[in-house]
C-alpha cells in the first residue's frame, strides 16, 4: 500500500535490528505503551530479531482493556433498557463487565449497535428520535476529540435524546503511576504515536525531567517500531532522559490545536478508575457540567464506580504494568483463552495476552507441552 | 426491474402484489401463483414441472449430498446477492467432495413485506447462478413469515452430486510435502459484505467473489488425480480453513505470507478497519492440497479457468507442529490461528 509498505520492508527491519544489537552494552526494558504497537510487535514476529537482553514489555494503552468493570455494567444495564439503543465500537461489546458483557446484553434483546463513528451514533440518534441513543465513549486522547464533536453536533441540532457514557482515559497520568510504582522496571517509553498526534509531545516533558526516563514517540509500522526502539537505546546508553520523536512525519511538539480545543470544550480532567491498575488520579474525562444533559452517567443516574471486579486467576493488571508477560500468567492458554477470558487483554484486539495467545501460541506450546 | 426479463409467460397476477404477503406461504391461491408465475418460469425444468412433493431421479455411483442457509443481510451487495450465494455456496460445497453437482433444492423463508421486485431480483440470480453452475433446482419449498421475524429473505439450499469413480477427496490422503494451493484472491467477499453493511464508501468499490468452483474442479481433476483435499475458505476465512485441514490431517502447515494473494483494495479496507483479511470470508476461492509431483500441472490447469486465473502455491504440509499453522512473515515465522467468534474493528 502506498506510504505503507516502505515500512514495513524486511530489510530495512534487519538493518535497524542489528544496530540495535550493535548499540546495546547492556539489558534494557522498554514498554511500548500502546496496544496497536504490541500487537504489531508479536504479528510481524519483531521480537524474534530483537537482541535477547532487550526485554519489551507491553503497556496498558488497550483502551478496552483498562475500562473497569462497572462502567461495562453500566452500558449493559443502559443497553437492557426498552427505551435505550447502545451504541459502541466493535472492540467493546466482548469484554466482560462483572457478569456480563455487552454481546449478552444483544442476544437478551438489547438494542445495541457498532458504528467507525460517532457521529454515525448522532445520525442514529436524528433517525431514531423514538430511542434514547447512548454512545459508549471508550479510547485514549485518540478518541476524545471526535466523540466532544459527537456532542457538539448533537447540541447544534437540538438532539435531545443523544448521551454520552464518557469512559475516557489519559496515558500521561498511567505512565507516571507506572514509573511511581516500587516495582517499576521499565527504563524507557515508547509512546502511542497516535495519542501524541493529538495531544503533541510536549506533554511527556514533566514525565522525562521527573523520572529521568526516556520517552520516544512511535508510529505502528515495523520499522517504525525498530526505530523507536533504536532511538530508545541510544538514550539510555548516553544517560540522556528526553523525548525523541520517531513519528515526526505525523507527530508535532503541539499537536492538533483544533482537536485540543474540541476537547477542552466538551470535556474536563477527572480521577478515573483502570482495570487491574486501581484509581489514577487526573488520568479520566468527563463531560464538562454545562454539558451535563448530554451525560449519561448523571442523566440515568448510573453508578460505574463501585462495583468490583470479579476475582479470578487473572494478572491482567500485572500485565498491563508491564510487570510480567502474558505468559507468565498461570491462567494464559489454559483458564483464560479468547473463547473464555478472564480479563480484557485477552479479549480485545489490542490486548496483549490476545496478541500473545493469537501469534505465540507455538512457543507456549514448546514450554508447556499440549494437555496441560 | 421487469418481470419479462424472467421470460414469465404472464408477469400481471404476481406485479399487483408489490410486497410478500402472509398469504404467500398459506397454501393457498398466492402460494400457487408464487409457484407458477415465479419459481417455475424461472427454475423451470421436467422434475420441477410436475410440482410432487419431491423430485424423483437416478444418480449413479458414489454421491455427495450437502445443505447450507443463507441469511445473509443485507441481501444485495456488490458483486452478488443472497440467490446467487446461496447456489454458488452449495454448488461449492459439492465440488469440495470432488463431487459433481446435479440437483438442488431451495427452502425460502420470505419476511412478510418483502418487495416482489427485490425476490423477482433474487430468484433471477438464482436461475443465471444455476444456469452457469449447470444444476438443476428440482424441488422447494416457501413459508412467509411474520413481519419483523425474519430479515426479508432466508434461504435453505441442498444440493446432491456425483462422485466419480478413482476421486478420493480426503484430510487423511495428505501427505508431509504436499503443496498448498490457492485459486484466487481473498478477502473480497467478506470486504464487500462490511463495506455494504456498514455503508462505508470507499473509492475503489470491492466486489464479492461469489462463483462456481464445479468448473475448475473438473478441470483440476483432469490435470492430475493427485489432488487429496479440497476445501473452500468461508466464514472464517484462509486461516480458519488451513486450520481445519491441518486438525483433519493431523499434520502442520507452513505458509508463505508474500504468495498469498490479496487485492490492494481489500488490504487498505481492512487496515483501516482493523481486521485481518485471512480472517475475512470467500465465496469464490478454493484450497486444494496436491501432491508435490502434480503441482504443477494442477497449477497450470487453473489458470486456463476463469476461476483460477490468480492461483498459486502459497505453502506446504509438513510433518513438524502437526494440527498448526505457521506463517511465515517477511520478518519472521509466526502461529496463524483460527478465529474467536467474529471479528470486530477496533476502536483505534
Amino acid at each position: 500500500m502506498k506510504y505503507v509498505d516502505e515500512f514495513r520492508d524486511p530489510e530495512a527491519a534487519r538493518r535497524l535490528a542489528a544496530a540495535i544489537a550493535a548499540r546495546m552494552s547492556r539489558p534494557w526494558t522498554i514498554m511500548e505503551i500502546c496496544g496497536g504497537q504490541t500487537h504489531a510487535i508479536l504479528k510481524y514476529g519483531l521480537e524474534e530479531l530483537l537482541p535477547i537482553d532487550l526485554t519489551l514489555v507491553h503497556g496498558p494503552g488497550c483502551p478496552v482493556c483498562v475500562t473497569p468493570a462497572g462502567i461495562i455494567d453500566a452500558a449493559v444495564e443502559l443497553a437492557s433498557r426498552r427505551d435505550v439503543m447502545l451504541v459502541s465500537f466493535g472492540d467493546m461489546l466482548r469484554v466482560p463487565g462483572s457478569s456480563r458483557d455487552l454481546l449478552s446484553a444483544k442476544a437478551a434483546g438489547g438494542d445495541v449497535r457498532l458504528v467507525y463513528s460517532p457521529l454515525d451514533a448522532v445520525k442514529l440518534a436524528q433517525a431514531n428520535p423514538q430511542k434514547l441513543i447512548v454512545f459508549f465513549a471508550v479510547g485514549f486522547e485518540t478518541t476524545a476529540p471526535a466523540n466532544a464533536a459527537a456532542v457538539l453536533a448533537a447540541k447544534r441540532l437540538g438532539l435531545r435524546n443523544f448521551f454520552l457514557l464518557a469512559a475516557h482515559r489519559r496515558v500521561p497520568p498511567a505512565m507516571e503511576a507506572i514509573l511511581s510504582a516500587p516495582s517499576c522496571r521499565v527504563q524507557a517509553f515508547l509512546a502511542a504515536g497516535h495519542v501524541c498526534t493529538v495531544m503533541g509531545y510536549r506533554e511527556y516533558l514533566p514525565i522525562v525531567e521527573t523520572f529521568r526516563t526516556p520517552v520516544v514517540v512511535t508510529g505502528f509500522e515495523p520499522i517504525d517500531i525498530l526505530m523507536g526502539i533504536l532511538q530508545a537505546v541510544e538514550l539510555l546508553e548516553q544517560g540522556k532522559a528526553s523525548v525523541a520523536n520517531q513519528y515526526a512525519r505525523v507527530v508535532t511538539e503541539k499537536g492538533n490545536l483544533q482537536a485540543q480545543r474540541l476537547m477542552a470544550e466538551v470535556f474536563e480532567i477527572c480521577d478515573a478508575d483502570w482495570r487491574g491498575m486501581g484509581r489514577i488520579p487526573a488520568s479520566g474525562l468527563r463531560l464538562k457540567p454545562t454539558y451535563a444533559a448530554f451525560d449519561a452517567e448523571q442523566v440515568f443516574s448510573l453508578k460505574t464506580s463501585d462495583k468490583q471486579e470479579r476475582p479470578t486467576d487473572c494478572l491482567a493488571g500485572k500485565v498491563l504494568q508491564g510487570l510480567i508477560k502474558p505468559t507468565d500468567c498461570p491462567a494464559f492458554g489454559a483458564a483464560c483463552r479468547p473463547e473464555t477470558p478472564l480479563g480484557a487483554p485477552m479479549v480485545s484486539s489490542e490486548g496483549a495476552c490476545a496478541a500473545y495467545f493469537r501469534y505465540r501460541q507455538q512457543k507456549l506450546q514448546t514450554a508447556n507441552p499440549k494437555g496441560d | 426491474m421487469n418481470g419479462n426479463e424472467l421470460g414469465f409467460s404472464c408477469p400481471l397476477p404476481l406485479q399487483k402484489y408489490e410486497r410478500i404477503l402472509t398469504a404467500h406461504g398459506g397454501g393457498g391461491l398466492l402460494s400457487r401463483q408464487l409457484i407458477e408465475e415465479l419459481f417455475l418460469p424461472a427454475f423451470d425444468n421436467p422434475l420441477l414441472r410436475s410440482l410432487h412433493d419431491g423430485a424423483v431421479f437416478s444418480a449413479g455411483g458414489r454421491l455427495a449430498f450437502t445443505t447450507d442457509s443463507y441469511v445473509v443481510s443485507p441481501i444485495f451487495f456488490p458483486g452478488g446477492d443472497i440467490g446467487e450465494l446461496a447456489v454458488n455456496g452449495t454448488v461449492n460445497d459439492l465440488a469440495m467432495c470432488g463431487a459433481q453437482p446435479l440437483y438442488l433444492s431451495v427452502g425460502m423463508i420470505l419476511e412478510e413485506g418483502l418487495l416482489m421486485e427485490e425476490l423477482i431480483r433474487v430468484v433471477r440470480s438464482m436461475q443465471r447462478a444455476a444456469e452457469k453452475a449447470g444444476v438443476t433446482i428440482v424441488t422447494g419449498d416457501t413459508k412467509v413469515v411474520e413481519r419483523g421475524k425474519g430479515d426479508k429473505i432466508f434461504i435453505n439450499t441442498s444440493g446432491i452430486g456425483v462422485v466419480p469413480a478413482g476421486r478420493d477427496v480426503a484430510a487423511a490422503n495428505c501427505r508431509p510435502g504436499d503443496r498448498i494451493i490457492l485459486s484466487a484472491d481473498i478477502g473480497r467477499h467478506g470486504a464487500a459484505i462490511m463495506a455494504a453493511r456498514e455503508g462505508l464508501e470507499f473509492e475503489s468499490a470491492i466486489q464479492s467473489d461469489t462463483a462456481p468452483l464445479n468448473g475448475l474442479v473438473e478441470a483440476m481433476f483432469q490435470a492430475s488425480a493427485e489432488i487429496r483435499m479440497l476445501r473452500d475458505p468461508t466464514r472464517g476465512g484462509l486461516s480458519s480453513a488451513l486450520n481445519e485441514i491441518a486438525q483433519s490431517a493431523g499434520l502442520g502447515i507452513v505458509i508463505d505470507e508474500s504468495q498469498i494473494p490479496i487485492q490492494e483494495s481489500v488490504r487498505s479496507v481492512c487496515e483501516i478497519l482493523g481486521l485481518d483479511p485471512l480472517y475475512m470470508a470467500n465465496e469464490g476461492a478454493l484450497i486444494a492440497v496436491v501432491s508435490p509431483q502434480a503441482t504443477d500441472a494442477v497449477l497450470e490447469a487453473m489458470r486456463k479457468h476463469p476461476q483460477g486465473v490468480g492461483a498459486a502455491v502459497i505453502g506446504a504440509m509438513t510433518e513438524e507442529h502437526s494440527d498448526r499453522v505457521l506463517l511465515q512473515t517477511a520478518f519472521g515465522k509466526r502461529i496463524l490461528d483460527m478465529i474467536s467468534g467474529e471479528q470486530l474493528p477496533r476502536i483505534c
